[in-house]
């Protein structure tokens, strides 16, 4: 069961609440679709999950409504229609009492400008959610001390907000929060007001803490480095509605719209995009068993000069090149073990961010093989693919890397294009060559 | 004088506005008789005792508590001063006047508080009470002072009584407004903030809000004392004794010498009591953390 959940949730502010949910229900956008109407719809129709222990970051421009949707978690602003549902439980509904225990017990939040208490120190904010929850004073304060312990504030535990940077104002903020020891955080722009390099401390500190912690976080914010560095799954949201959920490389991949592409047009793709989401499929795969003959008309056919073996389980192996095709050949070998090497390939696992890709790539004389998690060829990275990624917003165009760097060339004319590397070998009898051909360019 | 009639010369009806005032104040007094009396007696106990305590001990003693108070709260150099002008008060003929003056003072200022404070309170908290008190406020501040006189007369004859009820009522506006005032201002996100850790309304109140709005609070106490002292001048009118009486009595007798004696009596009871609210309200935890914001 997911640990929160939203369903068709509206937030319309100004009179004639029903009939503004009403005008919007076919998808007009709302400026068009409330004229004349004295109502403002911040919220319009939202649904989604958030399952337990994951990063939800929810992403839009300001005005996009989304620090309207983050209050309607909690519930300190009732929703208009829809249902919240947090661990079950259906917010809407709740009585005042029902809901403040809900608050103490599930759901704490961490806020923009950091909402500390100015006249209370460092420690009575961060032990504040306990103090609320009746705790005595003792346990109170050796819970807010832990929760500064994390933050690594303990030992500004006595002074006042004031005294701190706005960065370890955030850490108490955040600090306050965990002490509450609620399953869930809801975080408003909560890095937002900070600078650039205080914000990037505090996301990896964010971070580590969730590592540690595996809270279920709701985390809004305007930024697309920062949603796509911290959320497992992001809901891009405009004029009130949210256009596209996905992970951040579908988003990027795969933008839902104009806007959303537009929106994620100048993200450092770099750090977002892994190996696998740039690779294309390996042109040239045969098992190791295969013998060199099979090997050389391979070659022939796809007119390339570098092949990808698989051995045993479809482990990856090596490449082999004409030259020890020709040698096995000529040495009269049944098989090409023994012939593979390693010398000019470089391996990369598939979730290697494609930064830390351009090393190995330079390094690599044949295009990089992309190994999945139990070692088999997942795909190749050609050095002319790696750099378009970064310039196209499409990284997989078809346009995109289909010249020489390429492991092959050829369409294959006679051979099946087999749908995955790995799926064909070949068969001496059948007279013909059934090399494992993909044809260049293919869109994934 | 003659002159042409013009089409504007139309007699418009007599409001008798006055009048129906009258009719209320009768009613009032008939059929409230015993909750004035209840009043009179609250006001009673509260002024005649301090009275006394403030009279009855040695006036260098008060000057010197007072001027180690000032010490305290603002530094030596408003101890000196307070310690001069208390000194000279003390120096003139109406040190007893003086202190029935800031014994009234003290009750009236603490009464509009205690109903000032709450009223303040519930109006922040309610739109619609607020549009309703707003217009209220703006009377009861801007009619003439006097004015408030006439009704404590009829409701409680002529005396102390009067005098402080009239102060009371004249002196409560600002210290709603500023309660008001304060809490409006608290940041909401901080409001929030408290609501989102499942805080229950009275607490988000007493332990956020109020604390938060104290300063400007503060201002409103101070304000509220400043009126109460204004007007417990003008009570002298209804025979509230004190320096009000000092003041009367020279201006009917034009005397300059008494008059201007009287006058600087209040003066040095405006100031001591103007700057030591002041620091009292600059010592909260919140004044200091708005002080630390404004220096960071």
């Amino acid at each position: 069961m997911s640990a929160l959940a939203v369903k068709s949730l509206h937030k319309i502010f100004g009179s004639r609440q029903d009939e503004a949910v009403r005008r919007l229900a076919d998808g007009a956008p709302r400026a068009e679709a409330l004229a004349g109407l004295n109502a403002t719809a911040a919220v319009i129709d939202a649904g989604f999950e958030v399952h337990a222990g994951e990063i939800f970051v929810v992403m839009g421009l300001s005005g996009s409504g989304k620090s309207t949707l983050i209050r309607m978690l909690n519930g300190l602003l009732r929703p208009t229609r829809g249902s919240v549902t947090v661990d079950g439980v259906e917010l809407t509904t709740l009585k005042p009492a029902a809901l403040r225990r809900l608050r103490r017990e599930k759901v704490s939040m961490v806020f923009q400008h950091f909402a500390l208490m100015p006249h209370r120190t460092v420690l009575e904010n961060a032990g504040y959610a306990l103090e609320v929850a009746g705790l005595p004073k003792a346990e109170r304060r050796e819970r807010a001390l832990d929760a500064l312990r994390m933050v690594g504030l303990e030992e500004r535990a006595d002074k006042l907000p004031h005294e701190l940077s706005g960065g370890m104002r955030q850490r108490v903020g955040l600090a306050r929060a965990l002490a509450a020891g609620t399953d869930i955080l809801l975080m408003d722009e909560a890095f937002s007001a900070l600078d650039p390099m205080i914000r990037r401390e505090i996301q990896d500190q964010l971070l580590e803490l969730q590592a540690e912690l595996g809270k279920t976080i709701v985390f809004i914010t305007h930024d697309l480095n920062e949603a796509m560095r911290l959320g497992d799954r992001i809901a891009v949201m405009r004029d009130g509605r949210i256009v596209q959920i996905g992970t951040a490389e579908e988003i990027l991949t795969d933008p839902a719209n104009d806007y959303v592409a537009q929106f994620v047009a100048d993200v450092d793709r770099t750090r977002i995009l892994t190996a696998s989401s740039v690779m294309e499929k390996p042109h040239t795969v045969l098992d190791v068993n295969v013998g060199p003959r099979v090997a050389a008309r391979a070659l022939r056919e796809t007119l390339t000069s570098v092949l990808y073996v698989t051995g045993p389980a479809k482990r990856f192996l090596g490449t082999v090149t004409e030259d020890e095709i020709l040698r096995a050949l000529r040495e009269g070998r049944q098989s090409l073990d023994g012939y593979v090497s390693t010398e000019r390939v470089r391996t990369v696992s598939e979730d290697t961010a494609v930064a830390d890709l351009f090393a190995d790539c330079a390094e690599s004389v044949h295009p990089m093989a992309v190994l999945d998690d139990r070692g088999r060829l997942a795909g190749v990275i050609p050095r002319i693919t790696l750099l378009s990624s970064l310039a196209s917003a499409v990284p997989d165009d078809p346009s995109a890397g289909d010249d020489d760097a390429a492991p092959a060339v050829a369409t294959p004319t006679d051979g099946p294009v087999a749908a995955t590397p790995d799926a064909v070998v070949a068969d001496e009898r059948s007279g013909t060559v059934d090399v494992p051909l993909h044809s260049m360019g293919e869109p994934a | 004088m003659s002159r042409t009639a013009s089409p504007l010369d139309v007699t418009l009806p007599r409001v008798p506005l006055g009048a129906w005032t009258e009719a209320a104040v009768d009613w009032a007094t008939d059929t409230l008789g015993p909750f004035f009396d209840a009043v009179a007696a609250l006001v009673d106990t509260l002024v005649r005792p301090l009275t006394e305590l403030l009279t009855g001990v040695p006036a260098l003693a008060i000057v010197l508590i007072v001027a180690g108070l000032g010490w305290w709260l603002r530094g030596w150099k408003f101890g000196l001063g307070t310690l001069v002008g208390l000194g000279l008060v003390a120096g003139m003929p109406y040190w007893e006047e003086t202190m029935s003056t800031l014994a009234q003072v003290l009750v009236a200022s603490l009464l509009s508080l205690v109903l000032a404070i709450p009223l303040g309170i519930f109006v922040a908290e309610n739109r619609r009470a607020s549009a309703v008190a707003r217009p209220v406020l703006d009377l009861m501040q801007t009619m003439p002072a006097f004015v408030y006189l006439i009704p404590a007369i009829f409701f409680f004859g002529i005396g102390t009584v009067p005098g402080v009820l009239a102060t009371l009522v004249f002196s409560m506006p600002p210290g709603v407004r500023l309660t008001e005032l304060g809490l409006r201002q608290v940041d909401r996100e901080i409001v929030e903030a408290a609501e989102s850790f499942g805080a229950p309304p009275w607490m988000v109140l007493l332990r956020t809000k109020v604390p938060l709005a104290l300063p400007t609070i503060m201002t409103g106490v101070n304000q509220v004392i400043m009126l109460a002292l204004s007007m417990v001048v003008i009570a002298g009118m209804v025979g509230a004794g004190g320096l009000g009486d000092v003041i009367m009595f020279a201006l009917a007798q034009v005397e300059v010498g008494s008059g201007f004696e009287g006058g600087i009596a209040v003066v040095v009871l405006a100031v001591v009591l103007d700057r030591l609210t002041d620091s009292i309200g600059d010592r909260f935890p919140s004044a200091r953390a708005q002080r630390l914001a404004r220096e960071a």
